[in-house]
């Protein structure tokens, strides 16, 4: 008969030791030579500007990436907090962090002299980096027309030609909120349903998988951003991407008059930074005409900074005009545009 | 022989000498570690709960207008689609290979449970690209009908309640199959006997005694598929089904109210709790004691095209729920060979396995305690409170990982805040954005998994035994380890094995409590997957999925040497020395 409490207490020694191992080689570094980023956005696509920023300035970067949460767990950890940074797509996540009070505000002549101010908080608590158009893929055989207008999406001319990915994504609330803003509310829900209406099918998938419902045919024109273009054209593994992608145009809606939405990449100072100065610098750099270019071309993105041209696979897509309407003014508005969504019904798709 | 009795309890008498002998601090002691380890379990969903209650929303009024009436159908209609579709699965193809004689059965046995090492995010991206319209199922469609759109032909749209239903299910059903398998090995030969001396076709068999035997395992698997359709985030979303979850994040996301969002999380918890107790009601009454005298069922022996229908059923769920995600995942990974050997993705491995090793044993040790205790000191309210403490699992592991974090945090901040107005020293943060959190976080969601495991193992476990090492002079505590621990350590094998395979998989409260710079095979999947698509993240998923594939060959094999002949071997010794 053998002795389970033998092997038992074996295997507690092992995992106590174990455990102690991997708790202080994970223990966050304290201060000194590094800038610790909370970030939204994906290690992959930061590490060549954090690359730069640390050959350039000998401090080092710790990153740690989630999809949700970051703000609340700032806001517990508290004063305590290793954040000094906290990286963020979408301007609902910028000025959710500034509501839920852990940022701090800041500024320095860079920062006022490279971003534009629609694109910064009034208050100084958050800063845009680079902007993201929301466009249109249009099917280059089905679709003659060069220009279009987001208005224009809910004209029974469209019915059920339409695609778009779930209304109640980050990038669609951000859309429809700006129409509310432009329109006023009711207009902007008779627009929504008429485009809901003029939808191909119900929203799904990511902006790619619409770019390949134009591809097979199940509609003509989508709702995207243009960085997804970016990425279908260079997937050298995947060359049925580039086909996908090489059946459809860009079309830059509103060019003509207040410009196309854009939602903004950003960055904001956490409250407790541990490492302030570093942090500060950090945020420079980061608008900073280097690491604007390293940015934007990172995720096909367009820099702030003005004079800093974006790649030139972006640039061949045409050039931007961005609604100049502040972004503030959106994010208060994304409340009531996903509610909106909801009231319409819009992921339920078309009314049969 | 089979003995389908109700569980009765022993005399009394033998165990109330043991509880008058115990001294004060034997008795005070498990009792408060048992009490510390609900309460540190209860502490997240206890914290979340707080969050709910602090404060005031105005999302309801929203949310019963235009949000609720429309997921409730659709969550439903999932769970009630996943039920079925599980049940149908795991219990008609645990019947095929225990029962039935057909070819490749012996394969089959083991091979059915390894869709289980796929996650469902997985599975529901790579079920999308392949019946998607580039994916292969459809351009063997267009290639046949010589079709150029989507248009000019008809088929099922995947991203779909129905589909998502489907999706899970390939998944899930290894649950179902897992505990039933179990029931009809052990008493399904005798139960056939009896079904053949009276003439009764094979289907019927099925019917009117197999699934109506293996109900209590049956509802215990679907209960645990039902908790992962209903704690899924990473798969409705790609589906584009709305769940109560998906509210849940919509709320807390998109419209900036975390109170609101933790009233929607605790009433979908509400709605577990309910499921957990339907299961409770459907099992009253039906403990089920196997034979010690048991033996491996006789085979049934069917018509060369029943052969050929059971063959499909069996490679049907494997093709579906295994095949197609290595399909796709393969042939992106092949072309990516040299990813295999990037030290992040080594890195990576390490701390996956470092961590599901951690939680899978203290997951399992925590919940044989806990029952162990409730077993021997017979309180059967300490039973069910380490039940309630593991509904854990039903919360979405974002929104438990984010009640762990403020619950945490809290308290190294006011440790830090005693320790610095004391003594001056600043400790910080402790345990947030540790290991420690994450091991903790991982213990906690799959407690429930453990639980349940041994928990049925201890149901099977006549209280006649320990009638019978006690009055051969055991002590309770020999009972445990001589008699208990030997005996059910299959069940323990097994509950270590899924919280392994589950801990591999888990996403969510990872990318949320881990520390810095700290990635595991999971959260590498999706920092590619997220960023570019899924192509990047092909082989990282696909090494989760093969490692994932070892336990649950183990696994299988574990369950397959529990037949009668076996366990009565293990039995004996333990009583007889």
């Amino acid at each position: 008969m053998t002795y389970p409490l033998k092997n038992a207490g074996r295997m507690l020694a092992l995992l106590i030791g174990s455990l102690g191992a991997a708790y202080t080689s994970t223990f966050p570094a304290v201060a000194g030579d590094t800038v610790n980023i909370y970030s939204y956005r994906q290690p992959g696509l930061l590490k060549p500007l954090l690359d730069d920023f640390t050959a350039k300035t000998g401090i080092k970067t710790k990153v740690l990436f989630a999809k949700k949460g970051l703000d609340q767990r700032i806001a517990s950890e508290g004063r305590n907090s290793p954040a000094d940074v906290l990286l963020t797509v979408d301007i609902g996540r910028l000025d959710a962090a500034k509501a839920l009070g852990i940022t701090q505000p800041y500024s320095s002549d860079g920062l006022a002299a490279n971003i534009p101010a629609q694109f910064r908080d009034p208050d100084g608590n958050w800063f845009g980096l680079t902007t993201r158009a929301r466009i249109i893929y249009a099917s280059k055989e089905r679709v003659q027309q060069d220009t279009i207008t987001y208005e224009e999406l809910s004209d029974p001319k469209w019915k059920g030609r339409i695609c778009t990915r779930s209304g109640q994504h980050v990038y669609s609330v951000g859309l429809f909120a700006s129409m509310i803003a432009h329109l006023g509310t009711e207009k902007a829900e008779t627009w929504l349903t008429g485009l809901k209406n003029n939808l191909a099918r119900k929203p799904t998938g990511n902006d790619r998988a619409q770019v390949k419902a134009i591809y097979a045919g199940e509609c003509d024109i989508a709702l995207g951003n243009t960085y997804y273009m970016g990425k279908m054209l260079t997937n050298e593994k995947e060359p049925e991407q580039k086909e996908w992608a090489a059946s459809v145009k860009l079309i830059f809606p509103n060019a003509e008059d207040r410009g196309t939405h854009v939602n903004l990449s950003g960055v904001v100072m956490a409250k407790h930074a541990p490492n302030l100065e570093n942090a500060k610098k950090l945020i420079d750099f980061l608008a900073g005409e280097d690491a604007q270019k390293l940015y934007g071309a990172a995720n096909f993105e367009y820099p702030l900074k003005p004079g800093v041209a974006p790649d030139p696979l972006v640039a061949s897509w045409g050039s931007l005009n961005p609604d100049t309407l502040p972004l503030a003014d959106i994010a208060k508005l994304r409340k009531a545009a996903s509610e909106m969504v909801d009231r319409v019904g819009f992921d339920q798709g078309p009314d049969a | 022989m089979l003995v389908l009795t109700k569980v009765r309890m022993p005399d009394t008498t033998l165990y109330s000498s043991y509880t008058s002998r115990r001294s004060v601090l034997g008795y005070v002691a498990p009792f408060g570690l048992v009490g510390l380890l609900v309460g540190l379990a209860v502490l997240p969903v206890a914290t979340l709960i707080w969050i709910a209650l602090d404060g005031s929303s105005d999302v309801w009024p929203h949310l019963l207008n235009y949000v609720l009436p429309a997921t409730m159908v659709q969550t439903l209609m999932l769970l009630l689609l996943v039920a079925f579709g599980t049940t149908i699965i795991g219990a008609g193809t645990a019947w095929l290979v225990t029962i039935c004689h057909f070819p490749m059965k012996r394969f089959f046995n083991w091979a059915l449970v390894l869709p289980l090492a796929v996650p469902t995010y997985i599975a529901a991206y790579t079920h999308v690209e392949f019946l998607d319209f580039s994916g292969p199922v459809q351009s063997l469609i267009r290639e046949i009908g010589g079709f150029a759109t989507s248009r000019d032909y008809w088929f099922p749209d995947i991203r779909s309640t129905g589909g998502a239903a489907l999706i899970f299910s390939l998944v899930l059903y290894p649950y179902v199959y897992l505990t039933c398998r179990l029931v009809f090995s052990m008493q399904g030969a005798s139960a056939l006997d009896v079904c053949r001396s009276l003439g009764a076709s094979p289907a019927r068999m099925f019917w009117r005694v197999g699934l109506p035997m293996a109900r209590p395992a049956v509802a215990a698997g679907v209960a645990v598929a039902l908790m992962e359709t209903l704690n899924d985030i990473g798969a409705v979303e790609i589906l584009g089904v709305k769940t109560l979850t998906y509210a849940v994040f919509e709320t807390w996301l998109n419209r900036d109210n975390l109170t609101g969002a933790m009233q929607l999380a605790i009433l979908t918890l509400l709605l577990v709790a309910g499921l957990i107790w339907l299961e409770r009601i459907a099992r009253r009454g039906r403990g089920y004691n196997a034979s010690v005298r048991e033996r491996p069922p006789a085979q049934l022996h069917l018509t060369p095209l029943k052969q050929a229908l059971a063959f499909a059923a069996c490679a049907l769920p494997i093709l579906g729920g295994l095949g197609a995600p290595l399909f796709i995942l393969g042939s992106y990974a092949a072309r990516r060979m040299e990813q295999l050997s990037e030290p992040d993705l080594i890195n990576a491995i390490t701390n996956s396995l470092t961590v599901a090793l951690l939680s899978a044993a203290l997951a399992t040790a925590i919940a044989y305690g806990v029952l162990q205790y409730a077993r021997i000191s017979r309180r059967n309210g300490i039973a069910t409170v380490g039940r309630m403490a593991s509904l854990g699992y039903a919360v979405p592991g974002t929104v438990l990982a984010l009640g762990l974090l403020i619950a945490v945090a809290g308290f190294d901040n006011w440790l830090d805040g005693v320790m610095q107005l004391n003594f001056g020293v600043s400790t910080g943060l402790l345990l947030s954005g540790s290991i420690v959190t994450l091991i903790y976080a991982y213990t906690l969601r799959f407690l429930a998994i453990a639980y349940g495991t041994i928990e049925s193992g201890f149901a099977r476990l006549s209280h006649q035994v320990d009638c019978a090492a006690r009055a051969l002079g055991r002590t309770p505590m020999q009972l445990a380890l001589q008699v208990h621990t030997p005996i059910l350590r299959k069940a323990l094998a097994a509950a270590f094995l899924l919280v392994f395979v589950d801990s591999m998989k888990e996403l969510s409260a990872t990318l949320l409590l881990r520390p810095f710079d700290f990635e595991t095979l999971a959260t590498m999947i999706y920092d590619r997957a997220s960023q570019a698509a899924l192509e990047e993240a092909a082989t990282a998923a696909l090494l989760i999925v093969i490692i994932g594939l070892v336990p649950m060959v183990l696994l299988s094999n574990i369950i397959d040497g529990q037949h009668g002949t076996k366990k009565t071997r293990t039995l004996l010794p333990a009583l007889g020395k």
